[in-house]
């Protein structure tokens, strides 16, 4: 059983600084990630992936019965009408960002290290945003008239209020979670052909021969392949910011103190990109240890992953600062008054929570030893994690619960379907996540070829001994 | 005559009586050691007046396509268009509905607000020039294509794991079946075998 091996085999020591331990060759690459999907299913799989479906059968179950009963079993009320939906709505499609960043952004940058965590971090972004979609829907109150915010012509002669910026949600969310999924499925296509070269079983080469769509690795088919990914990247770059930023202007857009920040857009994008790469960090830790994967996910990957989560930290907390200083300064009394409730009212421990989850957790890793060290990883993404949750709440609710009108101020408490809703959505999450490990290469074959190829161009620079002959591009020399 | 192409899988064996004795092959595929022999021998093809061949390989070499004479796609001007045309139907939509179909007076704001419809024609504009990068990739690379003839060589299945190929294809003016197999084998190639349509 894949579990049951220990990691002894692997004798290299792993320093910290690179990005792909040495001894790999094209034959290992290939055998090792595709032998992943290939070999036999593992019990601990299964049984990872029974206890993923138990939480989304409790998804299933609280969205019926939220269809059937109507959004009063949820905790929201007057004054509070956005409540946990909206802040795991928003939570959700921020984890998703992190994916983007690593697959587009990171590309741009010539940054090799997103090789092997580039996949992994796209999957988990469609899967986030999987989550996200369901909440604006159900959100509406009635799901089953959702569609009414696409536009179509219908009967009332009526269009979607296309200057709200809800309506640019629609558009921002589909478009997002429709080119992660093309972007993903374009990187996919040569592993597939992989898997089909390799796989042993009829139904397996059946199965991959027909989604990788006939790949055979031709050095035509290639060029407009990886002319395709850079122009995807080029695209998905400020459609991974607009897309955020649509989603603060739900809020910006908005006049109630707190909401109405022009920082929003900015300090959204960072937020998004912090707390995706904690998810990133927590889901890659147990993922390279149980499938032996230390020689392509180093130690250097997780220092490098949390010198992002360092800065992007900072400038979420940067964003905190710089609204209670706007508050200040626009001298205006509700928003005077808003930044005192947020830090001293009936909520205020949540302003400080959220403050020592995410600004003062991530400045550990100032600290190289605490970037490299496992449990340090963990702890600071947990905290993250729960800190980026808190903000969303803290400006959701902490904004709606006491506005202009003393008479109208509230309270909320988040009810048991709110939490259990959440819950059901790690399920959905993870059994989407552990279907994917088990059917496609969880780190991009082909570029980490490419990548060994380069590494190795590179050394033979270093050490001298580089020969012209084998030097690729349009300053060749003549061979022949 | 060519051999039936079956949707999946190899091409059976034609019969004699489908087919002439000798029929003429795809092309010569030579395998190569390593990315660096392969780009060596795909330049040194060219230099030697090859002009239909293609390169194989389990990741893209930087350099190859132009060795196997390709030299320009308008894949980006694709993703122009669909950008473009992405554009228009965001904005055309909101003009169409806002100003035209139903206007609604606001507060006797103009109808034409087009700061508002910015996000919407850019989201759309990214959607489209994206179905255009994917979709134009794909088709452009004539695929899906679940058959090909090149999928007859032998060891073509490491092509996508570690094996370098290199083919010249039977089109080709100067294809000759005994003075390009020498040819191929004087380039350090592993193996060189005929494959079959």
């Amino acid at each position: 059983m894949q579990y049951a091996q220990t990691t002894d085999t692997k004798a290299i020591h792993d320093d910290g600084e690179t990005i792909l331990l040495p001894g790999e060759t094209h034959t290992s690459i290939s055998s090792s990630i595709g032998g992943i999907v290939l070999s036999p299913t593992a019990v601990g799989w299964g049984v990872a992936i029974g206890i993923s479906v138990l939480f989304l059968l409790a998804l299933i179950y609280s969205i019926t019965y939220l269809i059937a009963a109507g959004v009063g079993i949820w905790g929201i009320n007057q004054p509070v009408g956005w409540g946990a939906d909206i802040i795991n709505f928003v939570w959700w499609i921020g984890i998703g960002h992190a994916g983007t960043l690593i697959s587009a952004i990171l590309l741009l940058l010539r940054q090799q290290w997103r090789t092997s965590i580039n996949r992994f971090a796209e999957a988990m972004t469609i899967f986030a945003v999987c989550c996200a979609g369901i909440y604006p829907v159900l959100h509406t109150g009635r799901p089953w008239v959702a569609y009414w915010i696409l536009p179509y012509p219908n009967t009332l002669g009526m269009w979607p209020q296309f200057q709200s910026p809800l309506a640019w949600d629609v558009f921002a969310i589909s478009t997002y979670a429709t080119v992660s999924v093309l972007f993903w499925l374009t990187g996919l296509i040569p592993d597939f052909a992989l898997l089909r070269d390799k796989a042993q079983n009829q139904i397996a080469r059946l199965f991959y021969g027909i989604i990788s769509l006939g790949w055979r690795g031709s050095a035509k088919h290639w060029h407009r392949y990886e002319l395709a990914s850079l122009l995807l990247a080029g695209l998905s770059t400020p459609l991974v910011v607009s897309v955020h930023s649509i989603v603060s202007l739900d809020f910006a857009a908005g006049i109630l103190p707190g909401w109405h920040v022009t920082v929003f857009p900015p300090y959204f994008v960072a937020g998004a990109v912090f707390a995706g790469f904690a998810m990133v960090v927590l889901l890659m830790l147990p993922i390279r240890k149980i499938y032996h994967l230390e020689a392509y996910i180093t130690v250097k990957h997780f220092d490098l992953m949390a010198k992002v989560i360092l800065a992007t930290g900072m400038i979420v907390l940067y964003g905190y600062i710089l609204e209670l200083f706007y508050a200040w300064y626009s001298g205006n009394i509700y928003e005077t008054f808003f930044a005192w409730n947020r830090m001293f009212g009936p909520y205020g421990w949540s302003f400080w929570a959220l403050i020592l989850c995410n600004g003062v957790a991530p400045q550990l890793f100032w600290s190289k030893r605490m970037r490299q060290s496992v449990p340090a990883l963990i702890f600071v993404s947990v905290m993250v994690s729960i800190g980026m949750w808190l903000e969303r709440f803290v400006i959701i609710v902490g904004s709606l619960y006491r506005d202009f009108l003393p008479s109208s101020w509230g309270y909320y408490t988040p009810s048991f379907w709110d939490w259990l809703m959440y819950i059901g959505t790690f399920g959905l999450f993870f059994t989407g996540m552990f279907l994917f490990i088990r059917l496609a290469p969880m780190i991009a074959v082909s570029e980490m070829h490419a990548l060994l190829h380069q590494k190795k161009e590179e050394e033979h620079i270093l050490s001298g001994e580089h020969d012209h002959a084998e030097s690729h591009g349009q300053s060749h020399p003549q061979t022949a | 005559m060519k051999t039936q192409v079956p949707f999946f899988g190899k091409a059976k064996a034609a019969t004699p009586a489908q087919e002439p004795a000798k029929a003429k092959p795809y092309g010569l595929m030579a395998e190569f050691a390593s990315a660096d022999e392969l780009y060596a021998a795909a330049r040194s093809a060219n230099q030697a007046g090859y002009t239909k061949m293609d390169a194989y390989s389990p990741f893209p070499i930087e350099g190859l396509a132009e060795e196997v004479g390709f030299h320009h796609t308008r894949l980006p001007l694709v993703v122009l268009l669909g950008g473009i045309t992405g554009a228009l139907t965001g904005f055309g939509l909101q003009a169409f509905s806002f100003m035209v179909d139903y206007p609604v007076n606001v507060g006797g704001r103009p109808f034409f607000s087009w700061p508002a419809f910015v996000p919407i024609t850019f989201e759309l504009m990214i959607l489209f020039s994206a179905f255009g990068a994917v979709f134009g990739m794909l088709l452009m690379n004539g695929l899906p294509r679940l058959y090909h003839p090149v999928f007859n060589a032998p060891r073509f299945d490491r092509a996508t794991q570690d094996a370098f190929f290199l083919c010249i294809e039977a089109d080709d003016p100067k294809f000759d079946l005994v003075e390009t197999r020498s040819f191929l084998e004087g380039l350090k190639a592993l193996a060189v075998s005929e494959v079959s349509n």
